[in-house]
C-alpha cells in the first residue's frame, strides 16, 4: 500500500463515515429523548434514495401512498379522540394537516411530471414525502406505548423495521436504483483526485451537524429536547410535553435519514433493504458513543467508516466481521468503566 | 331424510372419484423462489408457467405452483406436500442451487422425477441412485466459465483479477473459474469479495488496480454486480471487463448504464435470440418463447431465467407421450416411465440449447448452449 492508496481509502472511509455519523447522531437523539432504539432509521435512508430515483424516473413514488395511508390513519385516531372529548373546533385542523396535506402533495405530483423538474426541487419533494413519515411513525407505533420498557420499545422497533422493509419491496421492487451524480466536478490535490460528489457528502454532513448543534444550543425546542433527554419526569414537570418531544425527535431522525439517502443515492446503488446495514453501522458508531454523547458517536461512526475502507482493502472477505467485531472491545471497555444504574 | 342425504352425498363423492380416475390428468408440481433474495430469478419463472400449454398429447396438465421464498426448508416442505397431497407425477424446481440440492432426497424417496432450474453441476453430478431422478435445464457454471476463459485467451489476456459475492455464488464461480483459467495458463492476480448490500468497494478495487490485470471478472448476480464495475471505471481502469450470466436482466443494464459499455459475458442463446444466425435451430424456439413472454409482459422483459422453466416444459412435452405408452398418470409406473423417457431425450432443441441426455448426463447441453455477449449501447449484442 502506497501513500496514494492510503489517501484514497481514507477519502472513501470518511465519506461513508460521514453518513454513518449522521445516522449515529439521529439514533442517539431518538434514544436519549424517547428511549427508543430506532432500528428503522436505515429505512429512511433507503426510502429517501429510492423516492428520489422514482421521481427522476417520472413515476409517482410509493412513499406518497404510504404518506396518505398513515395520514388517514392518524386523522381517524385524532378525529375520534377530538369527537369523544367534544372538541369539534379542532376537527378541521386535524383533517387538514393529516389528510389534506398528503393529498395535496400526491395530487400535485400527479399533476406535474417530476422527471422534468430541477434537481433541487426533486430533492425538496423527496424530503417532503419521506420526512413526515418519521413523526407519523412515532404517532402510530410508539406514542401509544411511550411509557413502556426499553425492551418493549425495541420489539416495536423490530416490528416497524420488518414492516417498512416489506413495504419498500412492494413499492420499489427487488432490484435497486441509482441516481445521476449531483456534480461531475473533481479536484486534484497532489496525486489524489477528490470527487466533487464525495466532497459534497462530507460538507453537507458537516453542515447538518453544525445545524443540529445550533438547534440544540440556541433554540427553545432544542433546549426542551435536551431537557427531556436529561430527565423525562423533570422536563414534564417544567411543562415540556413528552409527546411533542417524541414527535420532534422523530422528525429530526426522519429528516437526517432521508437527507442521507439523497446524499448517497448517486454514489451507490440503493436497494429496498440497503438501509438496515447502513443504519447498523451508524448504530455501531452510536454504541461507541454510549448512545449518549453526540461527538463520541460521530467520531465512532467515522472510525467505523475508516475501518471498513481499510479492511476491505486488506481482507475483503472478512470486512463485515472486522467492522462488527469492533463493538466487542468497546462494550467490554464501557461495561468495565461505567456503573450500571437500575432504571426507575 | 338424513339417510337419503347421506346416500346422495356418498353417490356424488363416488362420482367425483370415478370421473377423476377416468380423466387421469397429469399433475406437475412446481416450487420456485417468487419472493426472497432470488425473487428476480423466480418471478420470470413463475410468469413463464402462465404461458405453458395446458395439454400434452391430449392429456390435461395441472400446474401446482408453490413459492419457497428462496428458503431451503420451505422448498423441501413444498416438495413433500406436492408428493404426498397432490400426488404429482413430476416436480419442477427450485430456482436456486441450495434449494434444488435439498430436494433431491425427497424426490428420490418418492420415486418422482424432478427437473431443476438451478445452475450448479452438483445437482446432477456425481450421478448416483438418488440423482437418477434429477434433471436440470440451466447450463453448468463450468460450461460458462470455459467460454469465458476461451474468450480471454482469444483476446490476449495474460493476467486476470476476480471480484465476486461473499457468498455461495461468488465462491462457486471462483472455484470453477480459477481452476479452468490456471489450467489454460492465465495468471490470476487478484481474488476479492464484496457483499450484495455494500455501499462501497473502493478498497477491493484499489487492490485490483495495484495488480494491473489485463481483465477483471465480476462474479455477481443482478444489479449489485454493477458496483465493482462502476468503481473500477471511476478509478481509471481501462482493461477488459467480464461479468457472469447472473447479470442477464434488464435492471442490470438500467443501473450500470454507460459504465457497462463493452462488457463481455457468457449467456444462454435466448438472451440474444433475435440476433442468432437463421441457420441456428435454437433461434426459432428461443424467439417463440421471447415473443410469447413479451406479448404478456411488455418489450424487453424476457430474461434467461424464465427460459429455464420454458425448457423444462419442452422436456416434459417430449417425454410424456413416451411415458403414456407404458402407464397411466398418477401411478408409480408412470413416474418411472417418465424418468426413463426424460433420460432418453435426444436432439431436443430448446430455448437455451440442444438436449442430448444419457444415464450419465442429465443435462446434455453442448457448446451450442452458450454464446458470448457484449453490452453495446445498453443492449445485449451477440459476439460472433
Amino acid at each position: 500500500m502506497d501513500l496514494q492508496i492510503a489517501l484514497l481509502l481514507g477519502q472513501d472511509g470518511v465519506t461513508n463515515g460521514a453518513i454513518y455519523a449522521l445516522l449515529a447522531l439521529a439514533l442517539v437523539l431518538v434514544f436519549a429523548v424517547t428511549r427508543v432504539i430506532f432500528i428503522p432509521q436505515g429505512e429512511f435512508v433507503a426510502f429517501g434514495a429510492l423516492t428520489l430515483a422514482s421521481l427522476q424516473a417520472g413515476k409517482l413514488p410509493g412513499t406518497a401512498w404510504l404518506l396518505l395511508a398513515m395520514g388517514m390513519a392518524i386523522g381517524l385516531i385524532e378525529g375520534a379522540a377530538a369527537v369523544r372529548a367534544r372538541r369539534f373546533h379542532r376537527l378541521p385542523l386535524i383533517l387538514l394537516i393529516n389528510c389534506g396535506a398528503p393529498l395535496l402533495l400526491a395530487a400535485s405530483l400527479l399533476a406535474v411530471s417530476p422527471a422534468g423538474l430541477p434537481l433541487l426541487v426533486q430533492v425538496l419533494l423527496t424530503l417532503m414525502l419521506v420526512v413526515p413519515l418519521g413523526p407519523m411513525l412515532y404517532r402510530l407505533a410508539y406514542q401509544p406505548v411511550a411509557e413502556a420498557s426499553v425492551l418493549a420499545l425495541l420489539i416495536v422497533s423490530v416490528a416497524v423495521h420488518v414492516t417498512l422493509t416489506g413495504i419498500g419491496l412492494l413499492f420499489f421492487g427487488a432490484e435497486g436504483s441509482r441516481t445521476p451524480a449531483f456534480t461531475d466536478a473533481s479536484f486534484a490535490v497532489g496525486d489524489v483526485v477528490l470527487q466533487g460528489q464525495t466532497l459534497l457528502v462530507i460538507v453537507a454532513s458537516a453542515l447538518l451537524i453544525v445545524a443540529l448543534y445550533l438547534f440544540f444550543e440556541r433554540t427553545l425546542y432544542g433546549k426542551a429536547l435536551r431537557a427531556t433527554a436529561m430527565n423525562r419526569t423533570g422536563a414534564r414537570l417544567m411543562g415540556i410535553s413528552g409527546d411533542l418531544a417524541g414527535l420532534l425527535s422523530f422528525t429530526l431522525a426522519g429528516a437526517i435519514g432521508a437527507f442521507s439517502g439523497v446524499l448517497i443515492s448517486p454514489i451507490t446503488t440503493v436497494y429496498y433493504d440497503s438501509g438496515f446495514l447502513i443504519g447498523l453501522k451508524g448504530f455501531v458508531g452510536a454504541i461507541i458513543g454510549g448512545l449518549a454523547s453526540y461527538p463520541a458517536a460521530a467520531a465512532g461512526a467515522v472510525l467505523v467508516g475508516l475501518l471498513e475502507a481499510y479492511s476491505s482493502f486488506w481482507a475483503s472477505a472478512f470486512k463485515e466481521v472486522i467492522v462488527f467485531t469492533l463493538i466487542i472491545p468497546v462494550l467490554l471497555w464501557r461495561s468495565l468503566k461505567t456503573r450500571h444504574v437500575e432504571e426507575a | 331424510m338424513r339417510i337419503k342425504l347421506l346416500l346422495a352425498s356418498l353417490l356424488a363423492f363416488l362420482g367425483i372419484v370415478l370421473a377423476a380416475g377416468a380423466r387421469a390428468e397429469i399433475n406437475v408440481g412446481v416450487t420456485l423462489s417468487a419472493t426472497g433474495p432470488a425473487a428476480s430469478l423466480g418471478i420470470p419463472e413463475k410468469n413463464t408457467f402462465a404461458l405453458l400449454p395446458t395439454t400434452i398429447a391430449g392429456q390435461k396438465i395441472n400446474y401446482i405452483i408453490l413459492d419457497d421464498a428462496s428458503d431451503t426448508t420451505t422448498a423441501v416442505k413444498n416438495t413433500r406436500k406436492l408428493l404426498a397431497e397432490n400426488k404429482v407425477d413430476v416436480v419442477i424446481g427450485s430456482t436456486t442451487t441450495p434449494n434444488s440440492l435439498a430436494m433431491i432426497d425427497v424426490v428420490a424417496e418418492g420415486e418422482t422425477p424432478m427437473i431443476s432450474m438451478a445452475a450448479s453441476a452438483r445437482i446432477i453430478d456425481p450421478m448416483d441412485g438418488k440423482r437418477a431422478w434429477v434433471f436440470k435445464t440451466p447450463q453448468n457454471d463450468a460450461q460458462m466459465a470455459t467460454a469465458l476463459v476461451q474468450h480471454m485467451l482469444d483476446n490476449q489476456v495474460r493476467t486476470v483479477a476476480y471480484i465476486g459475492f461473499a457468498d455461495a455464488y461468488g465462491e462457486g464461480w471462483w472455484n470453477e473459474f480459477s481452476r479452468i483459467a490456471e489450467a489454460r495458463k492465465i495468471q490470476i492476480v487478484g481474488n476479492e469479495r464484496f457483499n450484495r448490500a455494500d455501499t462501497s468497494v473502493t478498497g477491493q478495487v484499489l487492490k485490483i488496480l495495484a495488480a494491473k490485470p489485463d481483465a477483471v471478472l465480476v462474479g455477481g448476480a443482478g444489479t449489485p454486480a454493477a458496483l465493482p464495475q462502476k468503481s473500477l471505471k471511476d478509478k481509471g481502469y481501462r482493461g477488459l471487463m467480464y461479468q457472469t450470466h447472473g447479470v442477464a436482466n434488464a435492471d442490470f443494464l438500467r443501473v450500470c448504464g454507460k459504465d457497462c459499455e463493452g462488457t463481455f459475458l457468457p449467456a444462454g442463446p435466448v438472451l440474444v435470440a433475435a440476433q442468432l444466425p437463421n441457420g441456428n435451430p435454437i433461434k426459432k424456439v428461443a424467439l417463440e418463447y421471447v415473443t410469447k413472454y413479451e406479448a404478456l409482459h411488455g418489450k424487453g422483459t424476457a430474461s434467461t431465467f424464465g427460459a429455464h422453466a420454458w425448457d423444462a416444459s419442452l422436456l416434459l412435452a417430449h417425454a410424456v407421450p413416451e411415458a403414456l405408452k407404458k402407464a397411466q398418470p398418477g401411478t408409480p409406473e408412470f413416474r418411472k416411465a417418465l424418468r426413463q423417457a426424460l433420460e432418453k431425450t435426444t436432439n431436443l432443441t430448446a430455448a437455451h440449447g440442444v438436449f442430448n441426455m444419457s444415464p450419465q448426463d442429465h443435462l446434455g447441453f453442448d457448446q451450442r448452449a452458450r454464446v458470448m455477449v457484449r453490452i453495446d449501447n445498453g443492449t445485449w449484442k451477440l459476439v460472433e
